[in-house]
């Protein structure tokens, strides 16, 4: 995967700059949050649900400079209430594997930083 | 980048990613922060907190932004608190609704430190502006409160000095007067002279508020002193100009309308300095004749440039002259039209009943739709018969044990004097030493009046009575009489008082001479008593209220007498 396109890195050492010490819990609780956002995600069976946690998962993954799950968030929240079953679980399949890929990147960065914990 | 003043501020966002980030920024910007996760959260945290600031997520579990907004607002009242939206809702609809419930401001995720720290400064202006603005409007409504209870005090001191008149005891005056009239500087005053004429001043002092009213109390008080003693138009307006000349600031001063209304001798005398025209209302032609300022008002001008002139109308029973101040023509619409003089005129056109013309011109202001002021003031005085009118009693401070019975006293008033000095005020004072003449003072004085007048008009300055015959002919009648006097050189008018002892009580002779060619008193005794002429009503008059009247030395000597019993 190319890094660039799927995570910014600017924002990355903007937030290590602005955390400081808490860099690495703003990490882990992203993390540990969107696999919870996942979970609901794939358990949804109401269109209302999947955009109210579509619409969350935009947000941090925005502030966290995960641009392209950002993105595919952002469709899912738009299109949810008028898509056929399979394309909404499609869509939820890209989200799954977007974050799967960039999560590496995540847990590299929280190994990164000293452990000062 | 350091803040000007740190701030406690309310982060309300439920995801703990967001929430932590957005805490970390702003406690580097230097700000005190507080955390929520839902609305309901939030709400208690700015029930015991009251942060300065809110960054409210829109979509929150338990209670939403939306409502957590518009509870954060009510609880904060009057203080402004702002709020700020966290939101990525696309919709305009939904950005609407932040602003809708109370929302300042909404700030897009991903959150961007510079915009955000821009945000809240200038969100804080506006709290610091609210602050400030809420502070002053409790200090001017105290200070309102102090000058309200000044104005208070203040009237009710004028007051007690105002009702020695008898505006509201006389039959013959009618007025129309806000309550609060007097802040605006408007003044009415009226009062019976010693012989039973009536003075009625109506005032405007420049200004409002106290500075307006506080001028009014010296006004009153020489008003009525001097009326009181007998003093005429031409003598208190020259005191009340100089009082006010003396004590007012330099951009102040009083417009004033007054008048000498003479039930006896049916004319008014009026002196009009920079007030509307007044109107002298002729019943039997129906005809109303402007009385236009003549004059600056009072205050303006020293005493040696003060212009003193009245001029003389006569008057039927039943005529009346009606008195406005200028907030009747200065009322102004929504448009900013005043009302003005030629609508005031109209009103005067279409009036039928003279009695209802008070009530015709409000409804002519209300018609015109202006806005209602407190300077509107409007008085109307009646010509009635002088049985019709009781003057009050004199009250006097003494008890007359201690007073002169058996005296006699001479005073010769030569051409410089006639011109400038008015004797009467003095004499009657001197008489009402003596207890016994006190209850005939209105007589007394009556008489006084018109043998000096006949002394010095007929007398000294050869004016011919019988010029007051109508109108026109009184006025020039007034102006001849000013152009003589001016120009006396020569001339006297002698008055000899003798108060002697009686077997029942006492006497009181008095003489007055003049240096006149006399007039043939036979023919002026044997003409007919005519009630509506308006000339040679003086010496039935003398004959009617003093004894044994005698005019010798060709009508040059005038005596007559009164008497008293010695009271118990």
């Amino acid at each position: 995967m190319d890094d660039d396109t799927h995570v910014d890195r600017n924002v990355l050492s903007a937030l290590r700059e602005v955390m400081e010490e808490g860099y690495p819990e703003l990490l882990d609780i992203f993390l540990a949050d969107s696999e919870e956002r996942l979970k609901a995600l794939r358990a949804a069976d109401s269109a209302a649900l999947l955009v109210e946690t579509a619409h969350s998962f935009k947000g941090s993954s925005s502030n966290m400079g995960a641009l392209r799950l950002t993105e595919l968030c952002r469709q899912l929240e738009q299109q949810a209430a008028s898509l056929p079953c399979a394309a909404v679980l499609e869509l939820v399949g890209k989200i799954d594997r977007e974050f799967a890929g960039i999560r590496p990147l995540y847990e590299a960065e929280r190994q990164r930083c000293p452990a000062k914990i | 980048m350091q803040p000007l003043e740190p701030l406690t501020i309310l982060i309300a966002e439920d995801s703990a990613a967001d929430r932590l980030l957005l805490a970390s920024i702003l406690r580097r910007q230097g700000h005190q922060v507080l955390t929520a996760a839902n609305g309901a959260e939030a709400v208690d945290a700015f029930r015991e907190q009251q942060p300065h600031l809110v960054l409210m997520d829109a979509m929150m579990p338990v209670m939403d932004g939306f409502e957590a907004a518009r509870q954060i607002k009510a609880l904060a009242g009057e203080t402004l608190v702002p709020i700020i939206f966290l939101t990525s809702l696309s919709e305009s609809e939904a950005l609407a609704r932040c602003l809708e419930v109370g929302g300042d401001d909404f700030l897009a995720k991903p959150y961007n430190q510079v915009i955000l720290a821009a945000k809240i400064k200038a969100m804080d202006r506006l709290r610091r502006l609210q602050d400030t603005v809420l502070q002053q409007r409790d200090q001017i409504a105290r200070h309102h409160d102090y000058l309200l209870n000044e104005q208070r005090v203040a009237k009710a001191v004028f007051d007690k000095v105002a009702h020695a008149g008898c505006l509201n005891a006389a039959p013959n005056i009618r007025y129309l007067q806000s309550p609060y009239a007097l802040f605006n500087g408007d003044l009415l005053l009226a009062a019976f002279t010693p012989a039973g004429d009536m003075h009625v001043m109506l005032g405007d002092f420049t200004g409002h508020g106290l500075p307006a009213a506080v001028g009014a109390m010296p006004l009153a008080e020489v008003f009525y002193g001097m009326t009181a003693k007998g003093y005429g138009l031409a003598e208190t307006l020259r005191e009340m100009n100089a009082k006010l000349k003396r004590i007012l600031p330099v951009d102040m001063f009083c417009c004033a309308t007054m008048l000498c209304l003479s039930f006896q001798r049916r004319s008014v005398e009026v002196w009009n300095g920079g007030m509307p025209d007044g109107y002298l209302h002729r019943i039997a032609s129906g005809e109303r004749t402007p009385l236009p300022a003549r004059h600056l008002p009072l205050g303006v001008l020293s005493p040696e440039s003060f212009n003193e002139r009245t001029e003389v109308f006569p008057m039927a029973r039943g005529d009346r002259v009606f008195l406005l101040s200028d907030g009747v023509i200065d009322t102004c619409d929504a448009n900013e039209q005043l009302f003005g003089v030629q609508r005031l005129q109209q009103v005067f056109a279409a009036n039928r009943q003279p009695d209802a013309l008070f009530e015709e011109i409000e409804q002519a202001l209300r018609d015109f739709g202006g806005e209602a002021r407190d300077d509107v003031s409007m008085v109307e005085i009646s010509l009635l018969e002088p049985e019709q009118i009781t003057p009050p009693t004199l009250v006097y401070s003494d008890s007359g044990q201690s007073c002169p019975l058996d005296w006699s006293v001479s005073f010769e008033f030569r051409a410089a004097t006639l011109k400038r000095f008015n004797p009467l005020p003095y004499l009657l004072q001197l008489l009402l030493e003596v207890h016994g003449l006190r209850a005939q003072s209105g007589a007394l004085y009556s008489v006084l009046a018109e043998l000096y007048s006949n002394a010095l008009e007929h007398g000294v300055l050869g004016l011919d009575s019988s010029l007051k015959r109508n109108a026109s002919g009184f006025a020039r009648y007034y102006q001849e009489r000013n152009a003589r006097l001016g120009g006396l050189q020569e001339g006297y008018v002698r008055v000899h008082l003798q108060v002697a002892p009686t077997d029942d009580g006492g006497c009181l002779t008095i003489q007055v001479e003049d240096s006149g060619e006399g007039f043939d008193v036979e023919r002026v005794m044997e003409r007919p008593l005519d009630a509506i002429r308006l000339s040679g009503r003086g010496i039935s008059l003398i004959r009617q209220l003093g004894r044994n009247a005698r005019w010798t030395d060709n009508g040059r000597s005038a005596r007559v007498e009164f008497i008293w019993e010695a009271l118990a």
